[in-house]
């Protein structure tokens, strides 16, 4: 079954609390070397049958009403084959 | 006047927003999220609290509740709509109002008697206020950081649209201290303070959100 990512991300001028957390938190637990973190959402959509241009472009349109919020995020789609599906071919 | 106060699955003040219209002079007209239909009032409360358990992000479920798709009608027509909190950010998810609302910078939960300048009181919501009135008034909120581009922004304070401004102290990181503003047509408030928790002297830090229930009559008989 064909799956598609919307990966939603703050938007590089908006402050985004949650990942200056995990930015603070990381030093503590003895890792360093991290300069920043930025904390988004991925949602993973599935479909059946094959994923058109239309079915994409409606993605998008899920992704810019629903699953974002154009004023602070911005949004990426891609497709995705299961890793259970590529084994399945080989 | 009838005002009606929207409950949405998880909003927690519907129940004090009832209580401030009526000691504001009004009925209170109980809608539900899925409403088709506003019962015939003249005004409607979005009221605070955690709707659809503040799920993908605050506001963004509500905003496609069938109740909500008559609130931004209603609104397009010059009804009178406040939004308060949760309410607030459910109005901006809706495009009635712009910016958004993200977690507070200091990443805590805030609960305090925020000071505050009222800066337009050409809305039916805060017509009983003097311009510049300072006032203290219940603020709680996770996600009230109010943002917005520069030009978004600029464009606010130049037709005046900033209706309240925190003083003292920036709860929540909002941009310019913004704590309410409205639409374009100044029928449409959000406020992340809550008026409907400061009308009574028996709870609270006093009686100085009442003007923003006691605004309609003035606001609507003018």
């Amino acid at each position: 079954m064909p799956r598609v990512v919307v990966d939603v991300m703050p938007k590089p001028e908006i402050l985004d609390p949650q990942g200056k957390a995990v930015l603070g938190a990381l030093p503590r637990l003895g890792f360093s070397g991290v300069t920043d973190v930025r904390q988004g959402k991925r949602f993973e959509l599935e479909f059946e049958g094959e994923l058109t241009d239309e079915v994409l472009a409606e993605v998008r349109q899920m992704a810019d009403t629903l699953l974002s919020n154009p004023v602070i995020e911005d949004f990426t789609v891609s497709v995705e084959t299961p890793v259970a599906a590529v084994e399945a071919v080989e | 006047m009838k005002v009606g106060v929207v409950t949405f699955p998880g909003s927690l003040d519907d129940v004090d927003a009832q209580r401030a219209v009526r000691i504001g002079g009004h009925e209170a007209v109980a809608l539900w999220h899925g409403d088709h239909d506003l019962r015939g009032v003249d005004a409607v409360v979005l009221p605070g609290g955690f709707s659809y358990g503040d799920y993908l992000r605050c506001g963004a479920i509500s905003r496609f509740s069938p109740v909500m798709a008559e609130v931004v009608e209603a609104a397009g027509r010059g009804m009178p709509v406040l939004g308060i909190c949760n309410g607030f950010q459910i109005l901006c998810e809706s495009h009635l109002l712009p910016g958004a609302l993200i977690r507070n910078d200091h990443r805590k939960f805030v609960c305090r008697d925020q000071r505050l300048r009222i800066e337009n009181v050409a809305t039916p919501w805060t017509s009983s206020y003097e311009q510049g009135a300072e006032v203290t008034i219940v603020l709680k909120n996770g996600e009230g950081g109010f943002v917005a581009d520069a030009e978004t922004l600029d464009l606010l304070e130049g037709e005046g649209r900033v209706v309240a401004r925190y003083l003292d102290v920036n709860p929540n990181g909002s941009a310019r201290d913004i704590a309410g503003i409205t639409n374009e047509r100044g029928n449409v408030v959000g406020l992340m303070p809550h008026p409907e928790h400061s009308v009574e002297d028996l709870t609270g830090s006093g009686t100085d959100g009442l003007g923003f229930f006691t605004s309609l009559a003035a606001a609507v008989l003018a």
